[in-house]
């Protein structure tokens, strides 16, 4: 994802010089084409990030298009009243750019988790909140998100993740992208937890249960009228996201459905309202967490059989 | 302008501060009137502003990064054509448009929202860099509290703009020696806040906050090095004007009773 976000973001600054891009002394080599073509749009902050922002909502005042980029946690929890006054209040589109959602960075321990950004973002006003679910939904939301007049944030994973988009796919920020269609379950997920999303509903195809299966890749603001054709169309509505759900978008939908008094059988399937407590590697912690192919799969029979 | 017409100005919005603060019982009435004669030499004899197109991309930018003094901001833009004096009755009111904090635009001339200290410098670092990216001479001042600087992130952008080279860019320091709780050299060695400053790499120039000609002169020799950012310590008075509110901190918190109105602005001509 982090390739396709640097590739993208090149091939946008060729063509508009009047984009910059900000970093917190991170991304060491993943940007030294952009930096060698457009030195004066490459300007690294240092480990300044409160500052950083301070110095993009200046930027932004003057009509400049910025991308703030680092690690999760140093460019959200660090900053957060940086984005919110900053940004948010005075309604400043600078784009924040985080990579590591969830447990990317596995073994480099809690303070380089993103498992609760989801919740703290979204709860700023202003602030688009963007989840791409792999490269290609990384490139083209991030071309988007230059025309928002308002700032957004657009986690990110780093390496490896599938890609499961054909490069003509139809994308919109606010707008959930429907993978396949199903009418038995629907399984709803954001990030990186797009391909296990697919793996799972390849196995209940394979015992004849039709799922659904949907990238929603904006959290904030939520395709409403998405979630509602869902509720209508399948029985059963899972979400799964490597975040913790009270305050990650399960939460975000539990919210939207009750209060628009729409009774569904939804479960969250996400992490708990805890810090990570083992030491590995995120295929490992998926593991202990249930969040793998093997663990949705058995939450998802498990929610099922408890409602019959 | 002369001398006697800019004294007349900061006496002019003293007067207001008191009918603001009183009628609306708001705090940091001391923190405002500590500013009063900086506004005015920048209102009225340095800045490049026009009231009547208060949005010019070329125009000086001004941040008020210690927002809670923004009922001098408010008096100053008014007093400057930038709008209706009506709207500073509406100071702090149910309805009105001003908040006790500034809020960016929401009276025209105020540029930046602030109110939690140590934001205004990164932002006005991020409007000089882009104005030296577009190759444009205009200025950016930020004003903060000798207390502000406790703040982090002060620091950040301090290293920022002198790395930067933003000879466009300009910190004022209200040196008024109080902050919420007690004595600022309580908490910082005040008499270090040049050598630090200094030290990161600014340009800097210490002048007495309420002589008016002693500003002037200070505002027109910036930059005071080229390539370098510059910053003024301003040595002020908190309360200034206003002798039973002089260096006092209670004047922080408290706001005057409209029954001694009368007495705060009697006190405050005679001592202008």
């Amino acid at each position: 994802m982090r390739k396709a976000f640097v590739k993208k973001l090149t091939e946008l600054v060729s063509n508009n010089k009047n984009l910059y891009l900000l970093t917190g002394d991170l991304g060491f080599s993943v940007f030294d084409e952009f930096k060698e073509q457009f030195p004066d749009n490459f300007i690294n902050m240092g480990v300044s990030e409160a500052n950083m922002i301070g110095v993009a909502a200046g930027m932004a005042m003057r009509g400049k298009q910025v991308f703030v980029y680092s690690i999760i946690p140093f460019v959200t929890f660090r900053v957060l009243e940086q984005i919110r006054n900053d940004l948010c209040l005075q309604n400043l589109p600078v784009k924040i750019i985080g990579v590591g959602e969830g447990i990317t960075y596995g073994t480099s321990g809690p303070t380089h988790h993103a498992i609760e950004d989801i919740g703290v973002m979204s709860s700023l006003p202003n602030l688009t909140v963007i989840s791409p679910g792999d490269p290609i939904e990384v490139e083209k939301l991030v071309e988007q998100s230059l025309y928002l007049d308002a700032p957004c944030y657009i986690r990110l994973g780093k390496t490896g993740e599938e890609i499961i988009n054909s490069q003509d796919v139809s994308l919109k920020i606010g707008k959930g992208n429907v993978i396949k269609e199903g009418k038995d379950i629907a399984i709803i997920s954001t990030g990186n937890m797009l391909s296990s999303a697919i793996k799972v509903s390849m196995e209940f195809e394979k015992e004849n249960v039709s799922s659904m299966v949907i990238s929603l890749h904006t959290i904030k603001p939520l395709d409403e009228t998405l979630l509602k054709e869902v509720s209508e169309k399948v029985k059963y509505i899972f979400v799964i996201e490597e975040h913790i759900s009270s305050c990650g978008l399960g939460g975000k939908i539990s919210f939207y459905y009750s209060q628009q008094n729409i009774n569904v059988r939804m479960k969250c399937i996400g992490l708990p309202d805890d810090f990570i407590k083992f030491v590995g590697k995120q295929d490992f912690l998926r593991m202990k967490y249930g969040l793998d192919v093997d663990g949705i799969k058995k939450s998802i029979i498990s929610f099922i059989n408890s409602k019959k | 302008m002369d001398l006697k017409d800019l004294k007349e100005i900061s006496l002019k919005m003293r007067e207001r501060l008191l009918t603001m603060h009183s009628k609306s019982g708001e705090s940091h009435i001391g923190s405002s009137l500590s500013i009063v004669d900086i506004l005015t030499v920048l209102y009225y004899e340095i800045l490049n502003i026009d009231p009547l197109n208060p949005y010019c991309e070329t125009r000086d930018r001004f941040i008020l990064s210690k927002g809670h003094a923004a009922s001098a901001l408010y008096a100053v833009l008014s007093q400057r054509g930038f709008f209706k004096k009506e709207i500073l009755d509406s100071f702090a009111e149910n309805g009105g448009e001003i908040s006790v904090h500034p809020e960016r635009f929401s009276v025209p001339g105020v540029e930046a929202s602030t109110g939690s200290l140590g934001h205004g410098l990164p932002m006005g670092v991020g409007i000089a860099l882009s104005g030296k990216k577009d190759n444009l001479n205009f200025r950016t001042y930020v004003l903060i509290s000798d207390g502000e600087c406790e703040e982090g992130s002060v620091w950040e952008a301090a290293i920022s703009a002198s790395r930067f080279k933003l000879d466009n860019l300009i910190v004022i320091i209200d040196e008024n020696r109080w902050q919420a709780y007690e004595r600022t050299d309580k908490i910082q060695n005040l008499e270090l806040l040049k050598s630090k400053w200094e030290a990161f790499g600014w340009s800097c120039k210490e002048v007495n906050g309420h002589d008016i000609q002693g500003l002037i002169n200070t505002f027109k020799s910036i930059p005071f090095e080229i390539e370098k950012p510059s910053i003024v310590i301003a040595k002020t008075i908190k309360g200034k004007g206003v002798q039973e509110m002089e260096d006092k901190m209670e004047w922080h918190y408290k706001s005057p009773k409209l029954e001694d109105i009368e007495k705060f602005l009697n006190s405050l001509r005679k001592s202008s």
